[in-house]
């Protein structure tokens, strides 16, 4: 398998993971998506130095994918290619930021390296909250939830293609490597020479089938909209926003890891 | 009915495609479209489906002329299987493709699921209803492609090859479907034995031109006529080798 058809295997997983049995699942598409939102808002809100506060808001996560039956592991894995470059852009935090955080005997730890953790765990919390989102609810719900909220029906449409497309995409690389390395087996990846022409072949074909795959949805009566499954407002759904949201906004404005930790340590709150 | 009157049409000037085609279809018909490869096969199903427009000369679809102001009214009439299957279904799964048609026509998503699950049961596929279009076998999406036609209603059906890369059993059951519908069905293929079963009656195009249209019978039997333009018997009809 070459790694175009590993990624489009892993592209259809999430559609299959969306389509998984869990009371995460049955919740609104458009309660999900507000809490995400709100969450992502909350959580990106934090100060650069406020480690106990991020890390609090690692609870929604850690909720629910107990609830969902997705996997920390799984969602680790779809951030491999992320990570890095979060690593890459908070690297030089420790360095630029010379303020002292703590000293350790003669060694003194400076505050860049209390802003670099922050900056993976917002990482993590927020991609973690998209992943449970994609994870749990499919796109055409989403994308429901989207138009639900009057977001604009020509970027509802966009996302929703581009979610299409982006399969007939892979698919065609995974073709063409696989023509390629039939044809060049010595060779590990693609030749610098045959990039140009790799890339307009691709173009020409993707062209070729989105346009097919096009006609198809015309002559389905496609006239620029995708018709989207009237979702029914649930209690539990409303439950679900309004819990978490109020949770969000307490561990937001209310310190709630120190209040704790002052509790166990027996000092005043 | 489906009728082309004196139809040209080029996809670069100079190179015509098609020169002063004319047919007619009858309701109920089954009509095979056979040719060399580039002889224009597909392109008289694209300017049936307004896909494509005549350089000159008139498509009609029962009774109404394809024109981009009746575009919505001939699509509903007819129903388009691709020779890509990959590329007809492009939701996520088979019950949601085939929803995707009528819902766009403004059925209620009760009545599209009811007619979904008749077609379903017609076509004997009742089992690959949940299942993932990347999941499926080439022939169980071939013919689920026919279904997510089919919940449409359509009284005109087109269909682009097939019967083309399926094993001898998946092409055996495309064959009873077709045989099975009881529209207006218009084929293109190179399997000539398909078309043999399924149609009474061939229209033969080369050179942008009607070579020859009549019974299928007696056209798949001419062998200097296919020849001639670069067709053989169908394998049924030759005398066997060995």
């Amino acid at each position: 398998m070459n790694k175009a058809e590993y990624t489009l295997r892993e592209f259809y997983e999430m559609d299959e993971l969306a389509d998984r049995r869990s009371p995460v699942h049955r919740f609104s598409a458009l309660s999900k998506l507000a809490v995400t939102v709100v969450y992502l808002f909350v959580v990106v809100s934090f100060d650069r130095y406020d480690l106990t506060g991020v890390l609090a808001m690692a609870l929604y996560p850690y909720l629910l994918f107990a609830m969902s039956g997705l996997t920390f592991g799984m969602c680790i894995h779809k951030m491999r290619y992320i990570l890095p470059l979060l690593i890459f852009a908070g690297i030089f935090n420790p360095f630029l930021d010379r303020n002292v955080w703590f000293v350790i005997g003669s060694v003194s730890v400076s505050k860049g390296w209390l802003s670099l953790a922050v900056l993976i765990v917002k990482a993590v919390c927020t991609v973690s909250a998209v992943f449970l989102l994609i994870g749990t609810t499919k796109i055409d719900a989403i994308c429901g939830a989207l138009r639900r909220i009057h977001v604009p029906s020509m970027l509802v449409t966009l996302i929703l293609l581009t979610y299409r497309y982006m399969s007939v995409l892979t698919e065609e690389v995974a073709v063409m490597t696989d023509a390629y390395h039939l044809r060049a087996p010595r060779q590990k990846g693609i030749d610098v020479s045959a990039w140009g022409s790799f890339l307009g072949q691709l173009i020409l074909r993707s062209m070729d089938r989105a346009r097919e795959l096009y006609a198809s949805m015309l002559l389905r009566g496609y006239t620029g909209e995708f018709p989207a499954e009237k979702q029914k407002g649930d209690s539990r759904s409303l439950i679900h926003a309004l819990v978490w949201c109020s949770v969000f906004l307490l561990l937001r404005f209310v310190p709630v890891i120190r209040i704790i930790g002052t509790l166990v340590t027996g000092g005043k709150v | 009915m489906i009728e082309f009157r004196h139809v040209s049409f080029a996809y670069e000037t100079g190179y015509p495609v098609l020169q002063d085609v004319s047919f007619t279809i009858q309701e109920h018909e089954s009509v095979g479209l056979i040719g060399a490869n580039g002889a224009g096969k597909s392109t008289v199903m694209k300017l049936i489906l307004g896909l494509l427009f005549p350089s000159e000369g008139e498509v009609y679809v029962h009774g109404i002329r394809v024109s981009k102001a009746t575009l919505a009214d001939v699509r509903k009439m007819c129903g388009f299987v691709l020779q890509n299957s990959d590329s007809q279904m492009f939701m996520p799964t088979v019950k949601e493709d085939l929803l995707f048609g009528p819902l766009n026509y403004g059925m209620s998503r009760k009545e599209a699921e009811e007619k979904a699950d008749a077609v379903l049961e017609q076509l004997q596929i009742t089992a690959l209803k949940e299942r993932y279009n990347h999941r499926i076998s080439g022939g169980e999406k071939r013919m689920a492609a026919i279904a997510s036609v089919l919940t449409m209603e359509p009284s005109v059906i087109l269909m682009d090859e097939p019967t083309s890369a399926l094993d001898p059993y998946n092409r055996r059951q495309i064959i009873q479907v077709i045989r099975s519908l009881s529209v207006t069905k218009v084929l293109t293929s190179h399997d000539l034995d398909m078309i043999l079963d399924t149609c009474q009656r061939v229209i033969l195009i080369g050179n942008g031109t009607v070579q020859a249209d009549g019974p299928a019978s007696a056209i798949l039997r001419d062998q200097k006529l296919l020849e001639a333009n670069r067709l053989e018997l169908p394998l049924s009809l030759q005398k066997p080798v060995l």
